[in-house]
């Protein structure tokens, strides 16, 4: 276990479980060395005795690499058909087995996870999410955020952060990468009111594990927003992603906070305020910003004004 | 489910949407998933409210498109489920991507398909270029002349698309409006009857079995996916023998005998029309007036358009000394998509070697009236005795500015 140097029995309940329960996603999988998308999905089967997973997963990084037929990484029943649909996809396993369930047909208790990436969750995939949501079906949509559309070779979405190069953003004569600020998800989804909502890092698994535990537990739809950096995407080093995830939390772009039933916590407070100049000029793909400090400026002012949003929010519904 | 009916079939006034609205009743799936979108619209509703009186036990769910109601389908068939859904035209457009997706992961789902003309420009009314833009997609494709036959069809639907040797979606079309929203008498099969004959859902590989996880979906590249087609190829070729089995034991059960296309007055015709769904009702009309004039007339009306019995029709086709095709959706640039399965029919498989001739009607809804189909029997006469098509092929009818 990383940073726990005491024993097992001195595990929170829920650490306890991450450790000993069989795990969901076998390793061989094609994706790039150093990508930590498979962190989350190795939790999946062990948030609870209560109950087993069935998964979907839209198109996407995640998907191609654990699945190239005749293999895949899944332990647990799997499923995945298209990139934008996966929240309907998964609406409708969810629905049968209700159906089933009221029918005598299963006894079993069973849980379903949806996850996709940025351009599955926040473009392509928005109206089936948002749909899916809506209805109320029984659902927890993991989106695991790096900010472009990776697998495709780093396109930007609407999740790209302001002022990244991408392949379809790049640095030339005329432009400075990504125009305009990111789509928030988040909030989006907290105004379906859903009864949980949180946003997650890969850095930091004892707040994700717990969470996903949360969303998975909670009777109805649910949602986690997952940073989740891509090596090649953000053109750091391949040891980089969990430090690089960290850094992005600890500049407040990507704020740890969960929403329960309309009530905001904001779950981690960095006790020094970082500027985002150290996360940002630590990847590659903000590098060309150097050259142009009024994106920076306005990349600071964002995040600063979130970061109030959040904290009012908090103190609002105290 | 309650209130199931015991007894005799009964005769009833019905629209063509709601006789397929009761045939899901009678299949109770396990879920239905669906978008309105007019001409099916009432099927929609009528469903909605046999779940609001507890007399399914289908789990509805009201999706937010056509899109996520094929997704939400397949992800229910793969659930186990036994799963319908109903639209038209754009709607199933919009299902397009995951059309594709049903079949090849061999999901049995069930579709009533009320055609209607696709937009550009925006159009209500029946033409077939839904269903026949969709007929590289992978599903079985009934069509149905009548509400009774588009009931009938339904409730043999189950039962070929689950069928082991076959296990591939299915989609029983009928004619927006003409049918979907006429109301004529059929015969409605009591609901025992025809919960025996539809028989239960046999789950493949469900993804609920969590004590055997399977991963569905996976990425099938240069090394497995042509396999993986010629296997579907395989079930549509199989259900071919399938459809007629099924369709020979709903005859041993209800009466109604169906094949895999049906020949009205064809053994001794000279001019034989071939035509599919509502329009084949008007052509048997005029081929019985003629007939009493002694013109040798006869009709071929399409049943199974996927898979396509070529051997069969080519057969049907060898006395015919012209085979006039009517397609009632347009390929730009090229014939009717049912006027070139014929040709192949009767080129590879017709001992005879008739002419052909195929034209375009009704894109739209425009209608093609008793006088209309007089005059196509008339210029085909004209053709058979010129021993040539000529400048009729491939002509539209009752278009405004064309000749015909």
């Amino acid at each position: 276990m990383i940073e726990s140097s005491g024993t097992l029995a001195e595990l929170s309940p829920e650490t306890k479980l991450m450790c000993e329960r069989p795990g969901t996603f076998s390793g061989g999988h094609r994706m790039c060395a150093g990508c930590p998308t498979g962190l989350f999905t190795k939790m999946l089967t062990r948030v609870s005795d209560e109950y087993e997973i069935v998964a979907g997963n839209a198109t996407g990084c995640l998907e191609v690499a654990s699945s190239i037929f005749p293999y895949s990484s899944w332990q647990i029943p799997w499923i995945h058909t298209a990139f934008e649909n996966a929240s309907a996809m998964m609406s409708g396993v969810e629905a049968c087995y209700r159906s089933l369930v009221r029918q005598g047909k299963m006894r079993k208790k069973l849980k379903f996870v949806v996850m996709g990436g940025d351009g599955g969750t926040y473009d392509i995939g928005l109206q089936s999410l948002s749909g899916a949501m809506e209805r109320g079906h029984d659902l927890t949509y993991i989106c695991y955020d790096n900010g472009a559309y990776m697998n495709t070779g780093v396109q930007r979405s609407s999740a790209t952060p302001l002022g990244a190069a991408t392949t379809t953003t790049p640095v030339g004569s005329e432009g400075s990468g990504r125009k305009g600020n990111r789509k928030d998800l988040t909030k989006i989804m907290l105004a379906h009111n859903l009864g949980y909502v949180a946003q997650a890092s890969i850095h930091d698994i004892h707040d994700l594990f717990r969470k996903m535990k949360k969303a998975i537990d909670h009777d109805g739809p649910s949602f986690i927003n997952l940073l989740s950096p891509c090596i090649p995407g953000w053109k750091i080093d391949a040891d980089m992603a969990v430090e690089s995830a960290r850094q992005g939390v600890e500049c407040n772009f990507w704020p740890l906070f969960e929403v329960e039933n309309g009530k905001f916590t904001i779950n981690y407070r960095p006790t020094v305020k970082k500027p985002v100049t150290d996360w940002v000029f630590s990847q590659g793909r903000f590098k060309h910003l150097k050259k142009h400090p009024d994106v920076i400026a306005a990349f600071q002012a964002e995040v600063d004004k979130q970061w109030a949003w959040l904290e009012m929010e908090e103190a609002r519904t105290k | 489910m309650s209130n199931l009916t015991t007894g005799k079939p009964k005769i009833v006034p019905i629209t063509g949407a709601g006789a397929c609205a009761q045939a899901m009743r009678q299949i109770n799936p396990d879920v239905v998933a669906a978008f309105p979108i007019t001409p099916s619209t009432q099927i929609v509703e009528d469903f909605s409210t046999f779940v609001a009186n507890g007399q399914v036990d289908t789990e509805f769910v009201t999706v937010e498109s056509e899109h996520s109601a094929m997704s939400a389908c397949i992800g229910a068939s793969a659930a186990g489920g036994r799963v319908m859904t109903a639209t038209s035209s754009a709607g199933m457009a919009y299902m397009w991507e995951l059309l594709y997706v049903a079949a090849s992961m061999r999901q049995p789902v069930l579709m009533s398909l009320v055609n209607r003309a696709l937009t550009g420009p925006i159009n209500i009314h029946c033409d077939h270029s839904d269903s026949m833009g969709a007929r590289d997609a992978g599903w079985i494709q009934l069509y149905s002349e009548t509400n009774q036959e588009a009931y009938d069809n339904l409730v043999m639907a189950a039962r070929i698309a689950e069928h082991p040797d076959v296990r591939l979606p299915l989609m029983v079309c009928q004619d927006g409006f003409i049918i979907s929203h006429s109301i004529q008498t059929m015969q409605l099969e009591d609901d025992k009857a025809v919960k025996a004959f539809v028989g239960p859902h046999l789950p493949y590989h469900s993804i609920l079995d969590t004590a055997k996880p399977v991963t569905w979906g996976a990425l099938d590249l240069q090394d497995y996916y042509i396999e993986h087609k010629r296997g579907q190829e395989q079930g549509m070729r199989n259900a071919l023998r399938v459809i007629q089995e099924v369709s020979d034991d709903f005859a041993k059960t209800f009466g109604r005998q169906y094949n895999l296309f049906e020949d009205y007055r064809l053994e001794d015709a000279e001019i034989v029309l071939v035509a599919i769904n509502s329009v084949a009702g008007e052509i048997k009309e005029v081929i019985d007036e003629l007939r009493t004039k002694g013109e040798k007339v006869g009709l071929l009306k399409i049943r199974s358009f996927r898979p396509f019995p070529y051997e069969q029709i080519g057969q049907a086709l060898s006395n015919a000394k012209i085979v006039t095709v009517l397609d009632r959706s347009a390929s730009f640039g090229a014939h009717g998509p049912l006027f070139t399965e014929i040709s192949t029919a009767v080129y590879n498989y017709a001992s005879g070697r008739p002419l052909l001739m195929g034209h375009t009607f009704g894109l739209g809804g425009r209608e093609l009236t008793l006088r209309h189909i007089e005059h196509v029997i008339s210029e085909s006469r004209i053709c058979l005795d010129k021993g040539e098509v000529g400048n009729r092929q491939g002509m539209w009818l009752n278009v405004r500015g064309d000749k015909s």
